[in-house]
């Protein structure tokens, strides 16, 4: 796969591949450039050239963008935490993950409405909270954690591929039940109280920000302390390396990895929170993006590494927050807004294009190292 | 199986009974979801047989046999610990089964008549609980469910004890009556065709459904049929098969060539409507086709093919159609065709060459980026001066043939025969592949990558091969597609397209040509495609819901599909094929370990 020889053409193809890869890099490179450029000053000749109409950016622009892009961020590690562990221990995508993102951002929506009509969500909103949030994560845990038995523990040992299809089939099967069940309209959320939404004197940034970027610290804390400090995390690090040996040593395999499954589970059950904080509106396609970009980021911080999941999704998050308006509207790109999502995907392709293994390392088992 | 919050209590109880207890509870909420998702209310209007079912009672009644049936197979146990079930305890347990399921339909009618969900859950309506109650009120609803449920059970579970040869027949019946009343449409116009309204006004019900006159006749007619025809058919097979090469591929050519006689005829004979749907069933035969090549022949998962569907049909439209916004050559179609073919080579090249030394997963991912931005790139602003943003190119002219006659959306049977003229060309391209050295290098890398590499075939350049067949079977689906709607918008290829193409090729069987074309045949005529109505019109809000369920359920019982390739099958099952070969003694241990250590390297699987 990634070899050294990477960048060293051998075949047509490999031409092929390092003119892109060389290509992706030049557009990166111009474009920042020209951003630089423009930002120095907007009359500037190189600027000019590249993008006749370029207006730059003010800083509290940018700093609104770089903040969105935290947030977000933020959000997708979370969710590519569930992906970056079940394919470490079982070395397939689950590409249902993203949808359990959305069950959770649904039961959010659906639970805090009621709470509102409780008259509870503006009395006591950070309880109203703190209940959702333990709503979303036990609906997600239960809907990951089904998901392992009905469909994929059938299918430990079939070919790589035989669960990846499976797992789109219970995507499409999860959107659409969302869709019979609750309706095809988006939902919102209700409200966000006033002290929460107001942009705060420091750095005028919006709270809703803040709060989740915090929540999001705090979930990746506990998990982090899960995983490296208890006995189930040393169980989980231990079917990762190796489930047949895992096995051997005592550690019963099956149930670590439903553990699995569900603290990837309760992860998206958070992000599907914060999604809802932040967005405030909820469709049955709500989980496929965040899905795609979560994956990405999983692998841009080196899939199965949890702490490079969380850093690649601030990575894909500021990426795609600010990418379009550094990167393609110095370059003349009109429109940059709509290609937010088809920049996402080009960043997915150019990850696994330019460093498939991650900027921190893959850790997988044994037998998918190969 | 140690994972449910119930394990401890259920551990207690025998091990048949609790096959029992799981089936009936799944049942139980099986029923409850089919009823919550709308599909009895909304499927009510479509009639089976008129006065006394309907599609949406079918879909809750068919659970409980269903779990009957299932509950009544003996169960095969690893080791003869319990003393094996008689069949009054089959019979018992699947109607507790029945029962189980049933009650779940109970407590929900209940549950309607006392409480409201109807905020978050659009289907907890009045007509619901109308519905489950048969208008009778809750009480009678919570009973006469338990009362079905069993008995149904009760059927399901005792059609086990009949003789095999009784099953048959009887699942014969069941299965004309229920396929004449989905393919209600399709035979009412069909025999209008050969004017025999007579026969048709005696057998359906002016409002849609068979007559209950009707449907006894067809089960009986089909029981007798059954009763008769068993085993000639499989007779007849053998027959052929036992035949030596060159009979063999005259009878097998004769066949063929009966299959095309029907099919030049048959639209001849069907209505508009019916036409629309041939066609419609042949465009994804074509890019099923397409897709098989890739999928199956070559085992690459490739989850992005609309692209090559959306450039088909978007170079199509830029190349034939005036309204074109930048550059409108205005070719006629057969032009444009060739132009089309080169695009969709190049377009599989540049897709194809970055992903093609990816792992198989990875590779997936990709291409379904690829296809997302592509479609983007075809939305936004940025390149709608070339390809009309989200306004798409509309008023498109269809296909001139020769200056003699026009082929357009307007005329389907005209449609119909054009797809018909690419999906044989597709076929015979597929057919010629497979035997092909290229074929062969497909399924060698298919099976084992650094075996095929090792054997001296250049893996990169076989892979972009099958990217590229791939890519211009895609596009003709494309070409035809801008001919017959007349327009293209990027909406036209969501993901979804991609999904229920692949959905198709798994469900007919990856690799087989036959059951791709069969599982084209089955799914978009009854179900329809992306936007293509089926048979079953009254499906199309529950279709991709059961595209999905599709999907899970062929990948967890049937990998290989519905008319599996022979050599795909015995590589997703080797486990046990190896194990039956070991147990016939055809090879000793240490060859079977070593050969399935051989096949456990991940790079087999891509």
């Amino acid at each position: 796969m990634a070899s050294a020889s990477m960048w060293v053409p051998r075949t047509k193809v490999d031409w092929f591949l390092t003119v892109l890869r060389v290509l992706a890099l030049t557009v990166v490179t111009v474009g920042l450039l020209a951003f630089i450029a423009q930002q120095i000053d907007i009359d500037n000749p190189f600027a000019r050239v590249v993008n006749p109409d370029a207006t730059g950016l003010t800083g509290p622009q940018f700093r609104g963008l770089v903040i969105s892009g935290f947030a977000q961020g933020a959000m997708y590690g979370l969710i590519a935490l569930g992906y970056s562990m079940v394919y470490g221990v079982l070395g397939f995508i689950n590409f249902a993950h993203g949808e359990v993102f959305m069950v959770g951002a649904m039961t959010g929506m659906i639970t805090s409405n009621k709470l509102d009509d409780a008259g509870l969500w503006e009395t006591n909103f950070i309880g109203s909270l703190l209940f959702i949030v333990a709503v979303s994560m036990l609906v997600c845990t239960l809907t990951a954690v089904i998901m392992e038995r009905v469909a994929y523990r059938p299918l430990r040992k079939a070919p790589r591929l035989i669960p990846l299809i499976t797992s789109i089939g219970i995507s499409f099967f999860i959107q659409n039940t969302s869709v019979v069940l609750l309706g095809p309209t988006s939902k919102a959320y209700p409200d966000m109280p006033e002290w929460l939404t107001a942009k705060r004197t420091f750095l005028e940034i919006e709270g809703t920000k803040i709060m989740v970027i915090c929540v999001a610290a705090v979930a990746m804390l506990g998990l982090w302390l899960l995983v490296e400090r208890t006995k189930t995390g040393k169980a989980m690090r231990a079917v990762a390396e190796d489930q047949e040996i895992a096995g051997l040593m005592g550690v019963d395999v099956n149930r670590t990895i439903v553990k699995v499954f569900a603290v990837g589970g309760a992860m998206a059950g958070v992000a599907g929170i914060l999604w809802g904080v932040l967005f405030r509106s909820v469709i049955h396609y709500t989980g496929f993006l965040p899905g795609i970009k979560a994956f990405s980021s999983a692998v841009v911080g080196g899939i199965g590494n949890l702490g490079g999941s969380m850093a690649g999704g601030l990575f894909i998050g500021l990426a795609e927050s600010t990418g379009p308006l550094l990167i393609l509207e110095p370059l003349g790109v009109s429109g940059v807004s709509q290609l937010r999502d088809a920049v996402a995907f080009a960043m997915l392709i150019g990850v696994l294009l330019l460093k498939p293994s991650g900027l921190f390392g893959e850790r997988l088992s044994a037998e998918d190292r190969a | 199986m140690t994972t449910t919050v119930l394990s401890p209590l259920l551990r207690r109880v025998p091990r048949t009974w609790r096959r029992v207890i799981r089936l009936g509870a799944l049942g139980a909420v099986g029923q409850v979801f089919i009823s919550l998702s709308g599909m009895p209310v909304r499927l009510d209007v479509r009639e089976i047989i008129v006065p006394i079912l309907s599609l949406g009672y079918l879909a809750v009644l068919a659970v409980p046999v269903v779990l009957g049936v299932l509950l009544g197979r003996r169960p095969q146990h690893e080791e003869f610990l319990e003393r094996p079930p008689g069949s009054r305890d089959l019979v018992l347990g699947a109607t507790l089964g029945g029962l189980m399921g049933g009650g779940g339909l109970s407590v929900l009618a209940l549950l309607l008549a006392n409480f409201d969900l109807r905020d978050p859950l659009i289907n907890w309506s009045p007509q619901l609980s109308e519905f489950l109650s048969f208008g009778r009120g809750t009480a009678f609803g919570f009973v006469i469910w338990l009362v079905i449920g069993g008995g149904l059970g009760l059927l399901g579970g005792s059609l086990r004890l009949a003789s095999s040869r009784t099953q048959r027949v009887i699942m014969t019946m069941a299965l004309t009556v229920v396929s004449a009343a989905i393919l209600e449409s399709l035979v009412v116009d069909l025999v209008e065709g050969v004017s025999l309204e007579a026969l048709v006004e005696w057998m359906y019900a002016p409002r849609g459904g068979l007559t209950l006159v009707g449907a006894a006749v067809l089960a009986v007619v089909s029981g007798l049929l059954s009763l008769v025809g068993q085993g000639r058919i499989k007779a007849v097979q053998g027959r052929i098969q036992a035949m030596e090469g060159p009979r063999q591929t005259r009878v097998n050519l004769m066949l063929i060539a009966a299959v095309g006689v029907v099919l030049v005829i048959l639209p001849l004979l069907v209505g508009k409507l019916t036409n629309e749907l041939l066609a419609n069933i042949g465009l994804f035969v074509l890019l099923a086709l397409g897709l098989n090549i890739v999928v199956g022949l070559a085992g690459i998962l490739d989850l992005g093919y609309v692209a090559f569907f959306a450039v088909g049909s978007y170079s199509t439209a830029v190349l034939t159609a005036a309204t074109s916004p930048r550059i409108a050559p205005e070719f006629p179609w057969f032009v444009a065709l060739i132009i089309v073919i080169v695009i969709a080579i190049l377009v599989g090249l540049f897709i194809g060459a970055p992903v093609i030394r990816m792992r198989g997963d990875y590779l997936a991912i990709v291409t379904l980026g690829f296809g997302e931005i592509i479609r983007l790139l075809f939305l936004s602003d940025w390149l709608s001066g070339w390809f009309g943003g989200s306004q798409g190119i509309t008023a498109i002219d269809g296909v001139d043939v020769f200056g003699l006659l026009t082929v357009d959306g307007t005329n389907p049977r005209r449609v119909f025969y054009l797809v018909l003229f690419f999906c044989a060309i597709a076929i015979y391209i597929s057919w010629r592949l497979e035997r092909s050295r290229l074929g062969r290098a497909w399924m060698a890398v298919r099976e084992d990558e650094p075996v095929a590499e090792a054997m001296g075939i250049n893996t990169v350049n076989v892979k972009l091969m099958a990217f590229v067949v791939g890519a211009v079977l895609g596009s003709f689906g494309g070409a035809i597609f801008v001919a017959k709607v007349g327009s293209v918008f990027p909406s036209s290829f969501l993901i979804l397209v991609s999904i229920i193409i692949l959905v198709v090729v798994i469900f007919g069987g990856m690799g087989n040509i036959f059951g791709v074309i069969a599982g084209a045949v089955v799914l978009i005529g009854v179900l329809g495609g992306p936007k293509q109505p089926g048979l079953l019109v009254e499906f199309s809000e529950f279709k991709l819901l059961i595209y999905g369920a599709l999907l899970v359920w062929m990948m967890l019982a049937r990998p290989e599909g519905l008319i599996p390739s022979a050599r795909r099958s015995r590589e997703l099952h080797q486990e046990e094929f190896l194990q039956d070969a070991w147990l016939r003694g055809q090879i000793d241990t240490d060859d079977a370990n070593d050969l399935h250590g051989g096949s456990d390297t991940p790079a087999a699987e891509s």
